[in-house]
């Protein structure tokens, strides 16, 4: 395959104040196999040259599962790729030629840190409210006593691989955290471990998210479109289920009820 | 000669009994007491929720924006634990048994036991959190066999164990922080370890953001930063993947055991060209059912499928007859790339060999040979933009553990006291050689299990006083490395971090990589220190020290690997045996597998940094084996 010739317009700001520009690039003779994010590495590295600033962007294990990545490219969430977040993208995607507009996620909740790089610490503040099961270490059973269905594994297992990427934010028109937070209660509300808590769970999270600035959901379906993992609108269909089970039966919060 | 202070008594009572004999601290004294955990993977998140469930006030760092994102989050294969729930006559000891075998009698057996006893714990607590195992239709836990063990021991969630159990792990932490008993400090690197009167008080971090030095004061520091791979540069770990803590706590007095241990994955995908940034695993299995070859004539340039029959050579089918092509890693990896050191690799680098499924896809079906790999012929098409069902795969070995760490004691506790090492940061449990699966086993053995009992026992003898950070030790630390990042961005020079880094992996690679030898690692050595000499010199490295700063970032992390990359040759030549991952030519039987020597290298090499560009002081452990016979491993 040929090398490709591309211009690229990249979206840098200095500092969260900063206004920020959209600022053109050539980058020259990138081999289609390289990565994209190996591309942005051979740019980085010619304007380290020049004397200019590199252009920053979040990347760690450049295998799509620690959800570092994410960026928007050509206006799409991880780039024109379904299923495949941003390191996995690769440049034979693209022709020689090609202008790629590369930006940040753009979101309220989301600020900017630098060029391309955006803090999502809120999507942890949502988890730390709740996304999880009160089991201190030594206080657990043999892991054979409580059967789990096989297809109940499976399903929780589809929401517990969210890499909390953020793309689903990004992709919403209302900035809504609902997919990323749905996966978690979803996974945990259909496993027993972490029935007990689901009620308490499910509000404690949503205030939270509320709290942080991301928008409502008005079931758009972007988020599933653009998630790297592919998590679909069944577990917003189940986290729904959830809070309305909670909200109408008003369970107590601290001693805990089955309501069904 | 190192005290490893391992419980007297039989094997099967030595953890027992010290747990019974460890001192408590009285929970109500717990709160006063303030434990750094720096590295929030399986070892850093599940240590940092126990010690704060326990009452200690913990506080955890990580360089990542999250503390999800810690690497351990890429392990693919699963988890061992000697359940035996398939009723194949597996057990603690048999696990323990398999650990030290595996390591080349490199281990400790006090240490390894401890390691498969509480290894049932693990599972029970990561199901109890709401880890999605695979199940069987019945509902119970379903298990495979993995890393040639013979019963099926390992736990797994799809292709993606290590993420289901650091969420789980972390699903832990987040909810002690949400009690307020861990701080966490995202996007905090630590740059270097407090230490007073010879006794750890704490740590000097940068905030990745703002580029703030601080230092934090407790009565005891954990370090679980990982391994240090990319000292290779090219490696399965991920980008962020680095020394500089336990690189820095070296250079104050902790001493680094067995630093040439490493472990090389035969199967990854190989590198496309001069940009590559890192390398991916392919899962080991693939060998199972893919034949390796490359061709015969030095420098075939044709499409493998315009190769007949004749003119490719199977050398693992050749070469051992009766393994074939599932010969273990290590002889897999070094025959790999021997053939490519003659000019057979494949591919447009050469460094490569094919790994082919032709003849299982003719045997099996397509579809029986997808229902056994599909996920993997999909990421590898991903990848590289080739089919593996029409056209073979290509394959090269790339650095994927390290065995070597931070030499600790019994109790995780390195040479210096109050300073802790756990995960892969530590050399603990797994000798010359790491088993498939017993990497995620081990790092939350550490965190969940180990630590909370042998923390106590040390903070039990220190009273109650806060640690004071206003010492001037801490205002110390602090210039130090305020000083240290200045000369860094003031060098410049020509030459970038990665630059720099990628001819340290080259030597690395070339000679402290699969095949070493005395000559070899003699030049490495020179060729390092040269290149520690340049780095000084001619390092460019753009922006500020107050601002988000990669390059900076990354030009630390290459000074540390540069010193590690001396240490480790300097480990390789002085072990003039070959034992598990470190294969020394000179050191091999007539069928080339590695000859260990018991009697002179029976040992842990612990080294003691003895100041800037001075050779460092070997130290040793003797390891003692009282349950385990050392034998010789073989592979016919
Ligand atoms: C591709 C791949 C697949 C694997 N598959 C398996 C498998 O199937 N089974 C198995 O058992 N093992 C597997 N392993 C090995 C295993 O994943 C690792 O050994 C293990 O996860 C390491 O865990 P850890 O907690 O020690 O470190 P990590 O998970 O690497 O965590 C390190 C932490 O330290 C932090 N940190 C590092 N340096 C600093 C610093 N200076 N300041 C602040 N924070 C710092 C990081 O932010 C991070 O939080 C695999 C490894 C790889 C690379
Ligand atoms: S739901 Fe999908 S898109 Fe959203 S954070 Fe999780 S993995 Fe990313
Ligand atoms: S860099 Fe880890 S998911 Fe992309």
């Amino acid at each position: 395959m040929s090398n490709l010739n591309l211009t690229l317009k990249i979206w840098r700001q200095r500092n969260a104040n900063d206004s920020g520009k959209l600022v053109t690039y050539k980058v020259n003779n990138i081999s289609t196999h390289a990565s994209f994010l190996e591309m942005l590495d051979i740019l980085n590295e010619d304007l380290v040259k020049k004397g200019e600033d590199p252009v920053a962007f979040a990347h760690d294990c450049r295998e799509g599962i620690c959800g570092s990545c994410g960026c928007y490219i050509n206006g799409r969430a991880h780039g024109p790729e379904g299923g495949t977040a941003t390191c996995q993208l690769h440049m034979r995607k693209f022709k020689d030629g090609d202008t790629i507009t590369v930006e940040p996620w753009r979101a309220k909740a989301f600020p900017v840190i630098k060029d391309l790089v955006v803090d999502r610490s809120a999507l942890d503040r949502i988890l730390q409210k709740g996304g999880y099961v009160s089991v201190n270490t030594g206080a657990a059973p043999d892991a054979n006593e409580i059967l789990v269905p096989k297809p109940v594994a499976d399903e929780a297992f589809t929401g517990a691989a969210c890499i909390g990427c953020g793309a689903c934010v990004a992709a919403c028109p209302n900035a809504s955290a609902m997919l990323f937070t749905a996966a978690k209660i979803s996974q945990l509300a259909l496993l027993p471990q972490g029935k007990p808590e689901r009620y308490r769970r499910v509000e404690d999270m949503i205030a939270q998210m509320e709290d942080e600035g991301f928008g409502n959901c008005t079931n758009v379906g972007a988020c599933s479109l653009e998630c790297p993992k592919q998590i679909g609108q069944n577990h917003i269909a189940r986290l729904n289920r959830e809070y309305i089970l909670a909200k109408t039966f008003n369970p107590p919060k601290s001693n805990e009820v089955e309501v069904i | 000669m190192l005290d490893a202070k391992i419980p007297n008594g039989n094997l099967q009572d030595k953890w027992k009994n010290h747990s019974f004999n460890v001192k408590l601290v009285n929970p109500a004294n717990k709160r006063k007491l303030d434990v750094i955990v720096v590295g929030t993977g399986l070892a850093g998140a599940s240590a940092a929720a126990s010690l704060a469930e326990l009452g200690y006030n913990v506080h955890a760092f990580c360089f990542h924006d999250s503390a999800r994102r810690a690497h351990s989050v890429a392990a693919q294969g699963g988890i061992n634990a000697a359940k035996n729930y398939k009723n194949e006559a597996d057990s603690v000891y048999r696990l323990f048994y398999d650990t030290i075998k595996g390591g080349d009698f490199r281990a400790r057996e006090g240490n390894v036991y401890r390691l498969a006893e509480v290894s049932v714990k693990i599972i029970d607590q990561s199901v109890a959190q709401g880890v999605p195992f695979a199940r069987e239709y019945g509902g119970l836990l379903d298990n495979r066999s993995f890393g040639g063990a013979q019963v099926s021991r390992t736990f797994y969630a799809r292709g993606q164990t290590g993420q289901q159990l650091l969420y789980g792990a972390v699903s832990a932490l987040n909810r002690q922080v949400d009690a307020g008993k861990v701080k966490l400090y995202t996007r905090h690197e630590m740059l270097d370890l407090v230490v007073i009167d010879g006794v750890a008080r704490g740590i000097v971090t940068r905030d990745l953001v703002s580029g703030e030095i601080k230092s934090h004061a407790a009565h005891a520091v954990i370090l679980a930063t990982g391994g240090y791979g990319n000292v290779f540069y090219l490696s399965t770990n991920a980008k962020g993947s680095n020394t500089t803590a336990i690189w820095r706590a070296h250079k104050k007095g902790a001493y680094f055991a067995n630093p040439c241990f490493t472990q090389i994955h035969p199967t990854c995908i190989p590198a496309s060209g001069e940009y590559q940034s890192k390398l991916t695993l392919m899962s080991e299995s693939l060998r199972n059912d893919g034949r390796v070859w490359v061709p015969k004539k030095v420098g075939d340039k044709r499409n493998p499928l315009d190769i007949p029959e004749e003119e490719r050579d199977y050398f693992l089918e050749r070469k051992y007859p009766s393994f074939g092509n599932l010969v273990p890693r290590d002889i897999a990896a070094r025959n790999i790339k021997e053939v490519c050191d003659e000019g057979r690799g494949v591919g447009p680098t050469g460094q490569a060999s094919y790994l082919d499924f032709a003849e299982s896809i003719a045997r099996l079906g397509e579809d029986q040979v997808s229902a056994r790999y599909g996920n993997l012929f999909e990421m590898y098409e991903k990848i590289t933009g080739e089919n593996p069902y029409k056209t073979p795969m290509r394959i090269y070995p790339a650095v994927h553990y390290t065995m070597g760490g931070l030499w600790v004691d019994y109790n995780l506790q390195t040479t210096i006291p109050g300073l802790y090492a756990a995960g892969e940061a530590n050399f603990s449990d797994h000798g010359a050689n790491r088993l498939g699966a017993s990497a995620l086993m081990q790092g939350l053995a550490d965190g969940y299990f180990v630590l909370p009992v042998t923390i106590g026992d040390y903070l039990s003898t220190l009273g109650f006083a806060k640690v004071d950070g206003n010492h001037p030790a801490f205002k110390q630390a602090e210039d130090e490395v305020k000083a240290r990042i200045n000369q860094l961005i003031n060098i410049k020079g020509t030459k970038t971090p990665d630059e720099l880094h990628r001819a340290l992996g080259k030597i690395m690679w070339d000679k402290v990589g699969m095949a070493r030898t005395a000559d070899g690692l003699k030049q490495a050595i020179a060729e390092m220190k040269q290149l520690k000499e340049e780095f000084w010199k001619d390092l460019k490295v753009s922006g500020t020290g107050e601002e988000l700063n990669e390059q900076l970032e990354k030009a630390g992390r290459t000074a540390d690997f540069i010193e590690l990359g001396i240490l480790m040759a300097e480990d390789a030549l002085h072990r003039n045996e070959s034992c598990g991952g470190h294969f020394r030519l000179e050191y091999q039987t007539e069928e080339g597998e590695a000859r260990r020597d018991d009697e002179n290298f029976m040992y842990v090499a612990a080294w003691e940094y003895q100041g800037e560009n001075q050779a460092e002081k070997l130290n040793k452990e003797n390891l003692v084996f009282e349950s385990v016979k050392p034998s010789q491993r073989s592979y016919k």
